[in-house]
């Protein structure tokens, strides 16, 4: 009996030893290099977003325009 | 400001999304390794991509039912900005793909049906470029639609589903339970799908309110 028990307490570590293996950019993180990534992706969200807040702008100019024409 | 409430939401999910889809944790899993975090921007593409055209669908039946060229235009725009959201959604799978299947195209059940439900999309603007007469042209057109969005659903969700697929939640995979079972990853990805969702919303909005005004603009010149 305790025999199973050990290989079952084996197979287990040996899964979780496994599952700490697995590549991750753990030294990207550490390196907090991270963060110029994060930083980029900001800036271009933040451009297209404003890119389109003007464009609503513009397009709310206009209907006005329209709407003072009727 | 109060009507763009969404707006300012949509944004803040984005940026939310973006910090926070790459500084939280996410479970080490073999194979897609770090790559798990394009779960984040892929999947809310097709989850965008389905929405626009729901909404396209129903505004073609609002047409069908009234008649009114407003509807033609919300239905033609929202369907372009689901083209829009799939195209995307197929590319970032090619990429995401090339790094974990071995190949960008694998002739896998979800990359063809995604594609095949594109072309019939594609087919919808091809329908509309074709027909001259304005009336017709909303009329065919919205028929196809309907036809489009019905063909789209077991294109995407189902055939990929009864055979054996390697994409997560399709055949013969255990769906996203083993994402899912992640709670740390549900509390990027939903607020993710809401984000990209509502952009979609305000970028087909736009197209639509441009389109309005080119229409009215029309309607005054007419008077002149």
């Amino acid at each position: 009996m305790l025999k199973y028990v050990l290989l079952l307490f084996l197979a287990l570590s040996t899964v979780a030893a496994s599952a700490q293996e697995v590549e991750m950019a753990d030294g990207m993180r550490a390196e907090g290099k991270i963060y110029v990534v994060v930083a980029i992706l900001l800036l271009i969200l933040i451009g297209l977003i404003a890119y389109l807040v003007m464009l609503d702008r513009k397009v709310s100019k206009l209907e006005k325009r329209i709407s003072e024409r009727k | 400001m109060t009507k763009n409430w969404w707006k300012i939401a949509a944004v803040i999910l984005l940026i939310y999304t973006v910090v926070a889809g790459f500084l939280m944790g996410v479970p080490r899993l073999v194979i897609v390794n770090e790559t798990i975090r394009a779960l984040y921007f892929h999947v809310p593409m097709w989850f965008g991509m389905v929405i626009m055209f729901l909404v396209s669908t129903l505004y073609a039946i609002k047409y069908l039912r009234n008649s009114d060229p407003k509807n033609d235009i919300l239905s033609v725009e929202f369907a372009n900005t689901g083209l829009l959201f799939g195209l995307l959604g197929i590319f970032t799978g090619m990429i995401w793909a090339n790094y974990t299947w071995g190949s960008p195209w694998h002739g896998d059940p979800k990359q063809n049906g995604a594609a095949i439900a594109l072309l019939v999309y594609l087919a919808y603007f091809v329908l509309r470029g074709s027909v001259d007469n304005a009336e017709q042209r909303s009329r065919l057109s919205a028929v196809y639609n309907i036809f489009a969005f019905a063909a789209m659903i077991p294109l995407i969700f189902i055939i990929p589903r009864m055979t054996s697929s390697m994409h997560p939640g399709s055949g013969g995979n255990p769906g996203f339970n083993m994402y899912d079972l992640d709670s740390k990853m549900r509390m990027v990805f939903y607020p993710a799908v809401i984000g990209w969702i509502l952009l979609g919303v305000w970028i087909a909005t736009l197209r639509v309110r441009t389109r309005n005004a080119e229409e009215k603009i029309l309607e005054i010149e007419d008077y002149a």
